[in-house]
């Protein structure tokens, strides 16, 4: 019943977006104009570049400008510039929905999950700074090797350890035991929380929140008897004890998980299991 | 048989986990719990210290050799100094230690700066403790003004 808006590609139908027409874009007032039309606005990518086979390999900005919409996300910008203006843009990215955590980087100087973060959201009237998170080798780009990390995770032993024969049945657990650790079985190793950390910043040792929160999400699963040995891998000098309560972790999770309270919870464990 | 075994192709060894010296002491966490029980007992002393020196009695102005020479004749006063030295001096060696190894990257100048903040913290205590248990609170020939009220001539 509607004229013919000029919708953005993926942005869905007009009706996804009632009241597209946002006062605060005053070029929303396209050609079109209708009821369900979405804001279109320039926004400048200033982005880390890192080429490993340029001669002599050196990081340094690039700048894109591309037309956006108000329903665009970071990634979406990101994709126009690698579709349409530069196809050597490397970065990671496999959902684009928030979920496989590939696509976590440093948009205006806080970690992100590109996917996630609307551009308006952003003032996308001065240039978005886009850098790969810090603390881990840069492969190229935004690709950075994530093999650290993982080690970390890996180390931690992140899968149901237990004891004696296994039920016939399910492992039973009450919903009060369940919402005991209920917050870090949200994580989904995007390196968000790690990266962000000064600490895991100096010199790479130190566990990670990422890793603290997986052990958390076994050491107080009900189901678990594996507890007392992660305890003992985060009793380690790069364990828990390095953690200097700066919040950034809990700033960064895309998927809200109180890190640092994770992380206090796993100490207070430890210091009751000790005295 | 034996050749088909020796010809086997080399196999990648499988991604390895960085190797971390795993320390399985409770250091940490008693490092960890010394600094807040240590604090707290920091914020009594230090103030007790500061209200008996500055604002009791006659306040700032009864301090002098004979005042500290006087307190630290007793026994309360030699154990609240004690106590306070070694507390702080653990409490800001152990604070020290933990910023060195956050900021300092390269391990030698790890080992440098952490060997001076060991050789300063027993420097300090040794010279410390020495001082409250061998202090003299009148020393012979001193003008009888300027001492305690305790000191004979």
């Amino acid at each position: 019943m509607a004229q013919t808006n000029e919708i953005a590609p993926e942005t869905g139908s007009a009706e996804g977006t009632p009241g597209g027409t946002d006062e605060r874009e005053p070029q929303a007032a396209d050609a079109s104009g209708g009821a369900g039309a979405v804001p279109s606005f320039d926004v400048t990518l200033r982005i880390r570049r890192f080429d490993p086979d340029a001669d002599e390999p050196e990081a340094y900005w690039e700048e894109f400008t591309v037309t956006a919409y108000g329903t665009d996300r970071v990634l979406d910008a990101m994709h126009k510039v690698k579709w349409e203006v530069d196809g050597s843009l490397t970065f990671r990215r496999s959902c684009a929905h928030g979920i496989c955590g590939s696509d976590a980087m440093r948009i205006n100087g806080r970690n992100r999950l590109a996917c996630k973060t609307l551009l308006k959201d952003l003032d996308p009237s001065k240039p978005i700074t886009i850098e790969p998170i810090k603390g881990l080798p840069v492969i190229k780009d935004l690709v950075v090797d994530m093999e650290p990390f993982f080690a970390s995770y890996r180390e931690i032993m992140p899968f149901l350890i237990t004891g004696g024969n296994a039920p016939s049945a399910e492992r039973i657990q009450s919903p009060e035991q369940r919402e005991r650790y209920d917050d870090t079985t949200k994580c989904i190793l995007c390196a968000a929380c790690t990266s962000s950390c000064p600490v895991f910043w100096t010199d790479g040792q130190y566990f990670g929140p990422a890793a603290i929160v997986n052990a958390h999400r076994f050491i107080f699963d009900s189901r678990d008897e594996g507890g007392a040995q992660r305890l003992e891998i985060l009793n380690d000098k790069e364990g828990v004890w390095r953690c200097r309560t700066v919040f950034n972790c809990t700033e960064a999770c895309p998927r809200g998980i109180e890190v640092t309270k994770a992380i206090q919870e796993v100490k207070r464990a430890m210091i009751t299991r000790a005295f | 048989m034996s050749q088909l075994a020796t010809q086997a192709p080399a196999v990648a060894a499988p991604r390895s986990p960085r190797s971390r010296r795993t320390t399985r002491t409770n250091y940490e966490l008693y490092g960890w719990v010394f600094m807040r029980a240590s604090g707290v007992v920091l914020l009594v002393l230090i103030f007790g210290h500061l209200f008996m020196n500055l604002i009791d009695g006659e306040g700032i102005n009864a301090i002098d050799f004979g005042f500290v020479a006087g307190k630290w004749a007793s026994p309360l006063w030699q154990v609240w100094d004690l106590l306070m030295l070694w507390l702080a001096m653990i409490h800001g060696t152990n604070g020290v230690r933990t910023i060195i190894n956050d900021y300092a990257e390269r391990t030698g100048t790890r080992v440098v700066l952490k060997s001076a903040l060991y050789l300063s913290f027993v420097v300090v205590v040794v010279l410390g403790t020495l001082v409250i248990f061998t202090f003299d609170p009148c020393p012979a020939g001193s003008p009888a003004d300027l001492l305690p009220s305790f000191c004979e001539a």
